[in-house]
């Protein structure tokens, strides 16, 4: 008969309406500023500057090698190279940026930075708050605010921040056991003194190396040319890396 | 003490019109009985607007508007404040006259509407002798306004809506009128307050409202139905349809202009819903005669109220009709069922109130209904639709 | 003549001359609906309450937004910018003086016209429903069964597009109407994939 099916339909919204006062779980808002929702692993902003240690300075990974620079589609970076050279993590003098700018408000949140980069230096925030009163300086983030802490990193994306730190240490340990080989050698050959080794000892060096077998993701990915699948898998899960790796 | 209160605001006006001198009397006549009817109804808007959202939130789940003020109860001042200051836009090739009169024409005809609807005992600002008449003619200029707008503002978005919305106003002003004259023919007065005058007092339990009547409650549902309809609200919301016609007529409105388009849409619901009180419920009439003490004005806003949020229900549940469904609804369903209404109202007269009363009307009612939503069904049954490519 | 009726009677006479010599059609309908509308005011000025009312119901809420939608359907491109008048505006002026001369005669030969007000005022609803129920029922009757007579007529019109009877309607109409279920068949027909 006419009329039956509205008055079905009136019932259930007078059942939805009374339902949201006594149940709380109908109620799916989440009143944001008060109330968060964890980060999810996988989920990423926009790009920052990791360092090692506490100096932004010394620790910084980046040597302005302008691969993400070159790479980046929107072109949001701008780097420029510093003439002086500093020490990375195993020792070697490399260069590092003088000036590193991000436009956020270019940038797409692509991760194909982070995707080439071979250094490990440069990794998606999950900061999305960015919000500034200068629309156009405000939003060009300098190199200064990029950078953040390897602990920053571990905390927000645990599983990749491990596997990163894995293989920079197995690379150290390898750098490092290169070192000692070539110093034998030329003592050897040259029987000279033992020069030492440059490298300050670090704890991780001493430690076990972890197994050498699961590349990272990261550098596999950017190694293959298309960046597109790299991308899609990086992004997809807490559980990725490790599932990537065997 | 009842009286008094009950008369208090009808006391205090004349209490200040002896203060004006005699002159200027008329004119402090007029501004004492137009000033508190927009002001209550503006608030009454501004009230509406949030607690629609927030019954539509409940309804959806949601939660609803909740971040200004205690419970989100001041959303409306600063949604006014938001449409205060705005750029008001108006495109290039407009027909600037018309583009500016058109919000200004659809508010003064939702106010025109205001003056005759008794609020309470002794409080309505012009008694009209065809006050009913002087509603539905208010309400009719309402099209023009529409029309004004969507022609103005050269844009084919809101020249549909337009279209759309005099189609759908033509069509079902005429089963409002005629649903309300049953309601004429028992009360044997256009005048709303002698409507209402003819149904107090009370038989047995129940008032004399004529909703309690099988004519009279079916009226009063075609009534609702159409006011609905006029006003271009879910589900006969096609005008503004923001799925297909963006705003549908008042696309190219914005800032104030475009509040006064909001707000000339409610006022016209407001008043719509005033009507059906006045016709149908018993005006300012207490429900039963034990609560005859709290005063009239008070049994008006209630059942305003009751309306409103009845419309707001009716608008969380139905979704938008079709075109088609529409028109056929209008005349296949409002016309004829409004039309039996008006013979089973003149039949009530001869039979009375008693148990044939009842039975002849209500079965005559009751039967149409039945025989015309048959009718209204679609023909063939609706069947699972097999997709033959799409997997 | 009182102010008031005055000021009626010049916007009666400025928004009837605009609806007749505006270039854009859709503004002389709103200029007629405001002649409506003024003509309104006038009788409820005279007392005659019910009558304005209806004049407003029906005649800007039903007449002017008829005569509105006539407009848009025939309507074609942009106003024209040359001369406002026919050629044969002759003939229309002189029917149309010939009826006013006929009102005006008729007007001014009542003796109704030195208190116009007298009529209205003594006349309530009921009076106007009881006489129209009686001195002028067959005027109302034929008025009634002209209207459904008209009505009658749109509807056996309308009902000619149904395609059920094709020598009425135009043909494209109904080939178009035909053609419609071949082209679902052709996409549903798997070997058409």
């Amino acid at each position: 008969m006419l009329g039956t099916g509205l008055i079905k339909g009136m019932a259930e919204t007078a059942r939805n309406f009374v339902g949201s006062f006594l149940e709380e779980d109908r109620l799916t808002t989440v009143e944001y500023p008060e109330e968060r929702i964890p980060a999810k692993e996988a989920a990423r902003s926009f790009p920052f500057l990791v360092f090692d240690g506490d100096d932004a300075e010394k620790g910084l990974r980046c040597v302005a090698c302008q691969i993400c620079e070159k790479e980046c589609p929107p072109q949001c970076i701008f780097i420029l190279k510093d003439t002086a050279k500093k020490p990375d993590f195993v020792g070697k003098m490399q260069f590092q940026p003088k000036v590193f700018d991000i436009d956020v408000s270019v940038c797409m949140s692509c991760q194909i930075c982070v995707e080439v980069c071979p250094f490990e230096a440069i990794k998606m925030d999950v900061d999305f708050e960015l919000s500034r009163f200068d629309r156009f300086e405000g939003l060009l983030i300098h190199k200064d605010e990029l950078s953040k802490p390897n602990s920053y990193f571990r905390k927000i994306h645990p599983t990749d921040a491990a596997a990163v730190d894995a293989n920079l240490a197995a690379e150290k340990a390898k750098a490092e056991a290169k070192a000692v080989a070539d110093a034998a050698a030329k003592a050897k050959a040259a029987s000279a003194a033992a020069a030492g080794l440059a490298a300050p000892a670090k704890p991780a060096a001493a430690a076990p190396p972890p197994p050498p077998t699961p590349a990272d993701p990261i550098l596999k990915s950017a190694s293959s040319s298309t960046a597109g699948p790299g991308l899609a898998e990086t992004g997809s899960g807490k559980t990725h890396a490790p599932a990537h790796g065997s | 003490m009842i009286e008094w209160a009950d008369q208090i605001f009808v006391l205090l006006k004349r209490e200040i019109l002896l203060l004006v001198p005699v002159a200027l009397q008329p004119l402090a006549s007029i501004l004492l009985s137009v000033g508190p009817i927009m002001g209550v109804f503006a608030t009454l808007f501004a009230a509406t607007t949030v607690l629609e959202r927030k019954g539509l939130g409940r309804i959806q789940n949601r939660l609803g508007p909740n971040r200004v003020g205690p419970f989100g109860l001041l959303q409306p001042l600063a949604d006014g404040i938001k449409a205060i200051i705005k750029e008001d836009v108006v495109p290039y090739r407009t027909d600037r006259v018309l583009h500016t009169l058109a919000p200004i024409l659809i508010m003064v005809a939702a106010l025109l509407a205001y003056s005759v609807l008794p609020l309470g005992r002794n409080m309505v600002a012009l008694d009209l002798d065809a006050g009913v008449l002087f509603f539905f003619a208010a309400g009719a200029t309402t099209e023009l306004a529409i029309f004004m707008a969507g022609w103005s503002s050269r844009n084919k978005y809101a020249l549909l809506g337009a279209m759309r919305a005099i189609a759908q106003m033509i069509s079902y002003e005429i089963p409002l009128i005629l649903s309300t004259v049953g309601v004429l023919m028992a009360a044997g007065t256009l005048s709303t307050t002698g409507i209402v005058e003819a149904q107090s007092g009370y038989s047995g339990l129940f008032p004399n409202w004529y909703v309690l009547t099988p004519w009279g409650f079916a009226g009063f549902f075609l009534f609702l139905i159409a006011a609905t309809a006029e006003a271009n609200r879910s589900p006969f919301d096609l005008p503004e349809g923001e799925s297909e016609l963006v705003a549908g007529y008042f696309t190219e409105y914005s800032g104030f202009k475009f509040a006064m388009f909001f707000f000339g849409e409610y006022l016209g619901l407001f008043a719509a819903n005033a009507l059906a009180i006045t016709l149908f419920l018993g005006g300012w009439n207490a429900p039963l005669q034990i609560l005859d003490w709290v005063p009239s004005y008070l049994w008006f806003f209630a059942k305003l109220l009751f309306l409103i949020g009845l419309s707001i229900w009716v608008r969380g549940t139905t979704p938008r009709l079709r075109a088609d469904q529409l028109m056929n609804f209008a005349w296949k369903f409002m016309l004829p069922m409004s039309l039996v209404n008006i013979l089973a109202s003149g039949l009530w007269r001869f039979t009375g109130d008693g148990v044939l009363g009842w039975l002849v009307c209500g079965s005559l009612v009751a039967g149409s209904y039945y025989a015309l939503g048959l009718n209204l069904a679609p023909k063939n049954a609706v069947t699972k639709r097999i997709y033959r490519f799409a997997t | 003549m009182s102010f008031d009726l005055a000021i009626l009677a010049l916007l009666i006479g400025v928004s009837a001359i605009a609806a007749i010599t505006l270039r854009d059609l859709v503004h002389c309908v709103l200029c007629l609906a405001v002649t409506f509308a003024s003509l309104a005011a006038v009788y409820l000025r005279l007392g005659a309450e019910f009558l304005a009312f209806s004049q407003v119901l029906v005649y800007v809420g039903a007449v002017a937004i008829l005569a509105l939608f006539v407009v848009l359907l025939t309507r074609t491109g942009e106003p024209r910018a040359e001369s406002r008048f026919s050629p044969q505006v002759m003939i229309p002026l002189a029917v149309c003086a010939f009826v006013f001369t006929g009102l005006a005669a008729a007007a001014w030969s009542s003796s109704l016209k030195d208190s116009p007000e007298a009529v209205g005022a003594s006349m309530k609803l009921k009076d106007v429903g009881r006489e129209l129920m009686t001195s002028y029922v067959l005027p109302l009757e034929v008025l009634g069964l002209l209207l459904t007579a008209a009505l009658i007529g749109a509807a056996i019109l309308a009902k000619a597009d149904d395609g059920e009877d094709d020598e009425v309607t135009d043909l494209g109409e109904s080939q178009g109407q035909q053609q419609r279920p071949m082209v679902a068949t052709t996409h549903s027909d798997p070997k058409h994939d």
